[in-house]
């Protein structure tokens, strides 16, 4: 029923306002909007790739080259806005291009060779790293003035927190991955893919060309995720963005979206990313915890998230054959 | 209401996979407004007619023509568009998306460039209305039971192509009430002009359903018949591909195992939904053969008896001693040896060598603790290939290089070496060659003088004259009737099946067969 499909979400939820409750009962500076928006803003370009891996869990594949486009796309612009002199609003579209390619290549790949995309994107993440460190391997200041301008760029909240300009690209960004997602055939087919590849084969859905705008998705927003984390440093590395993609499938799976395909929103992801961003801040706050505690609570998080969904298949399919045995 | 054109038309047509050939120069033709039943036995060719027609597969030769036209569809999309549409016996549907969203995949109605959810679901609910389906189409598809799927998957199919349906066994997991409400919806799309391809094995259903109805068997095409005339047992003979005769003689001589002692007994055993409570005495030195159609319930009785099943009535003994068998284990312990109909599923492990496989349920019996040595392993494994006959190279040779009958040889090796007092065959000739039909066949023959008790299913009656001390009957999940040693013939046992066919008024054969007013259904409670 729509109450258990919605389960997962509300849980994420839940959970979401119980820690910030908690979080607000030690320290009621939490709550102000300049916390709020430094949040947006230190996880946006997490959010952003995030939203990309939400659809490539959807459809019950995953993407782990997300980090290493990120720190492409950072010493790819770095370089070439700095050394090359290319003009940022022709450099910044040619990365998407890139970026989308890449992803297009790695779908097509998954698709017609039929390889796992664990493999497939496991083998891009190390040939996206690999260039990027071709391309250089120190950390390349960016001075450019359009980055200037957009770093100014920011929306004044009540109670003086500041939403920046990649905070509320990251908003955009899902805002649109919802439409995406929920609203057109796009998004249809990939819920369609994740629940059973081959019905959905059999019911007239285009696999191939599906599975290859997904990995094009993911990797454009891992691209546009590398341009928020670009403007968040004012550099590219090609080290930086190290495990970028497990955090961003620890925020889609505490979203409440199935590991396996078929189930999720990409709101729930949004919320996935609140929760981490909210651990990382309380342990700023906190001052004496050691910041690994974030990654202990996210893998308690996990192991709570993947337990509760375990239980929901098990309910729903011990439900199932309730319904089929009364029926029968 | 049969036009005289055809709305469907398929002549000659012929498919083979790797020289196997499927299916040879058959004919089939769909009316509009017609249901037509697809018979035949496992393997007889109906599923690989049914892709040709759905453009799963690409036919080798024939033509196919729709309405007078000519067309060849490349894919399942392309059958839909064209007018055909299928529903598999596994529903092929979305259970992760609400019912309207499963209704409009890959068509959904637009508005402003995007899916108008409110539309779908309003047309969602027109479409089942015309159904009598009054249900909530924003609620995920898992929420419903298999027989509101059945016709969820039946409305999108019709809305999608509307000319051609093919339902490939749809009533296998519906009961009664549901059938009858899948039939008035038939009914319904038949009266508006839709030819509808019916594939099942239950007689009845064909009965109260179909128009017409052709028969498949090794992939040729025995005939196509109307339905009204066509008597039940003719119908079996089509099937079986056996003219009525009474000139084959009951081959394995009678023996009297009323004095031999009882390995096991089942009193009352049966599982709703899939064999109706029987009773069955199995005694040491006897053969007994179970016959019946495809879906008659001969694997689901061999399946109670080895414990892949469990009964939910009724007492098993063993030995004089009640027994509970709650996995394959406990029956194996017990002495029970099983070869399942599929090898290549369920028999053997493929990548595994002829010595594995042999010795796989002596060790799964003695317990992992109490491992064979490797000179044990080897000494069986040379003692079955040799008694057996099994040609293979060496004993290291993996299972999957040898031709099928070899490997039923080691599937009936493995159980042999157990030193089984039961052995349960089913289909133990199927796919393989005829030299190795013969000595599967004298083999059982040999085991039965050693002693051993035998249940052996098979579709091949001759086979079942050959070598059955007796007979078991069964038709549409039930036990009908038995033939006892010396009765033994294929036609009998072919009455005895029609026979047992359940709504079989107005038929006149039921009153010349012997099997069914003599035998009682039950034995007596020993």
């Amino acid at each position: 029923m729509t109450s258990s499909r919605l389960f997962p979400l509300a849980t994420t939820l839940l959970i979401f306002i119980l820690a910030y409750a908690l979080c607000y009962a030690q320290f009621p500076n939490i709550l102000s909007t300049r916390v709020i928006g430094n949040l947006l803003t230190d996880n946006a370009f997490l959010g952003i790739a995030a939203v990309g891996m939400t659809f490539v869990i959807l459809s019950g594949g995953i993407d782990l080259s997300i980090g290493s486009v990120i720190a492409f796309t950072g010493v790819f612009l770095a370089v070439a806005m700095g050394d090359g002199g290319m003009p940022p609003l022709f450099a910044i579209p040619l990365l998407l291009v890139i970026t989308t390619l890449f992803g297009a290549a790695m779908g097509a790949m998954i698709h017609y060779l039929a390889m796992p995309p664990f493999i497939v994107t496991l083998a891009g993440m190390f040939f996206a790293r690999g260039v990027a460190f071709l391309i250089s391997t120190a950390s390349v200041p960016i001075n450019v003035d359009l980055y200037d301008t957009l770093q100014g760029l920011y929306f004044r909240m009540p109670g003086g927190g500041r939403l920046s300009f990649i905070g509320m690209a990251m908003l955009a960004v899902f805002v649109v991955g919802i439409v995406i997602a929920h609203f057109t055939s796009f998004g249809r087919n990939v819920y369609a893919i994740g629940g059973n590849r081959q019905s959905a084969e059999l019911m007239g859905v285009p696999i191939a060309r599906t599975t290859i705008l997904i990995y094009a998705l993911s990797s454009f927003l891992a691209g546009l995720a590398g341009i928020a984390f670009s403007l968040y440093t004012s550099a590219g590395y090609s080290l930086a963005a190290v495990g970028v993609e497990l955090d961003a499938i620890a925020a889609v799976v505490i979203g409440g979206t199935l590991l396996t395909g078929g189930f999720g929103y990409v709101a729930g992801t949004f919320l996935g990313i609140l929760i981490m961003g909210l651990i990382q801040t309380y342990i700023v706050f906190d001052g004496t915890l050691s910041s690994w505690w974030t990654k202990i609570v996210i893998g308690l998080l996990l192991f709570s998230f993947i337990a509760l969904q375990r239980g929901l298949v098990w309910l729903s399919s011990r439900r199932n054959d309730a319904a089929a045995a009364a029926s029968a | 209401m049969i036009r005289s054109e055809p709305l469907l038309r398929a002549e000659g047509v012929t498919k083979r996979f790797l020289g196997v050939t499927a299916l040879s120069n058959v004919d089939f033709e769909l009316a509009a407004g017609e249901v037509h039943a697809l018979l035949g036995e496992n393997g007889a060719g109906k599923s690989t007619l049914i892709k040709i027609l759905t453009g799963a597969y690409r036919r080798d030769g024939g033509r196919i023509s729709l309405e007078g036209r000519p067309i060849d569809p490349s894919d399942v999309m392309d059958a839909q568009k064209l007018g055909i549409g299928t529903v598999y016996q596994e529903v092929n549907l979305l259970p992760n998306l609400t019912v309207a969203e499963n209704l409009f995949l890959g068509r959904e109605p637009k508005r402003f460039g995007l899916t108008d959810r409110r539309e779908a679901n309003r047309r969602s609910r027109e479409i089942l209305d015309q159904y009598g389906l009054h249900i909530d189409v924003t609620a995920l598809l898992s929420t419903y039971s298999v027989a509101v799927r059945q016709i969820i998957a039946i409305a999108r199919a019709v809305d999608l192509s509307g000319k051609v349906l093919i339902l490939d066994e749809p009533t296998a997991s519906l009961d009664a009430a549901e059938v009858t409400r899948l039939f008035a919806i038939l009914d319904d799309l038949k009266a508006r002009g839709l030819g509808i391809v019916f594939i099942t094995h239950f007689f009845d259903q064909v009965y109260r359903i179909a128009d017409r109805v052709t028969i498949l068997r090794n992939g040729h095409k025995v005939a196509t018949r109307p339905i009204a005339g066509l008597e039940r047992i003719e119908l079996v003979s089509l099937m079986l591909g056996r003219e009525l005769k009474e000139q084959e003689e009951h081959r394995a001589e009678p023996v009297d195992v009323s004095q031999k002692p009882v390995v096991a007994s089942f009193t009352g055993t049966g599982k709703s939904g899939r064999i109706a409570p029987f009773d069955l005495e199995l005694r040491a030195g006897e053969v007994v053969g179970m016959a019946g159609l495809l879906g008659s319930g001969r694997t689901e009785t061999a399946e109670l008896i080895f414990g892949l099943a469990q009964p939910d009535s009724g007492t098993v003994t063993v030995d004089g001693k009640t027994a509970r068998f709650s996995s394959p284990r406990d029956a194996i312990s017990a002495g029970f040896g099983f070869c399942p109909e599929d090898r290549k599923q369920d028999g053997i492990v493929d990548d595994l060598s002829v010595r594995e496989n042999i010795i796989l349920a002596l060790q799964a019996r003695r317990g992992w603790a109490k491992p064979l040595s490797r000179k044990e392993q080897e000494a069986i494994a040379d003692r079955y290939i040799l008694a057996l006959d099994i040609r293979t190279s060496d004993r290291e040779k993996p299972i999957k290089f040898l031709s099928g009958g070899n490997q039923q040889k080691v599937v009936l090796a493995r159980w042999l070496a157990t030193d089984p007092r039961l052995l349960i065959l089913d289909e133990p000739t199927r796919g393989i060659d005829v030299g190795a039909h013969a000595e599967i066949i004298r083999l059982i023959g040999e085991l039965r003088e050693g002693g051993m008790s035998l249940l052996v299913i098979s579709s091949e009656l001759e086979e079942i004259v050959a070598y059955a001390t007796r007979v078991r009957v069964l038709a549409d999940r039930r036990h009908t009737g038995e033939l006892p040693a010396g009765r033994i013939t294929a036609d009998a046992i072919m009455r005895a099946i029609a026979a047992g066919q359940p709504d079989a008024a107005g038929d006149d054969d039921t009153a010349g067969n012997p099997a069914r007013a003599n035998q009682p259904i039950r034995e007596g409670a020993a």
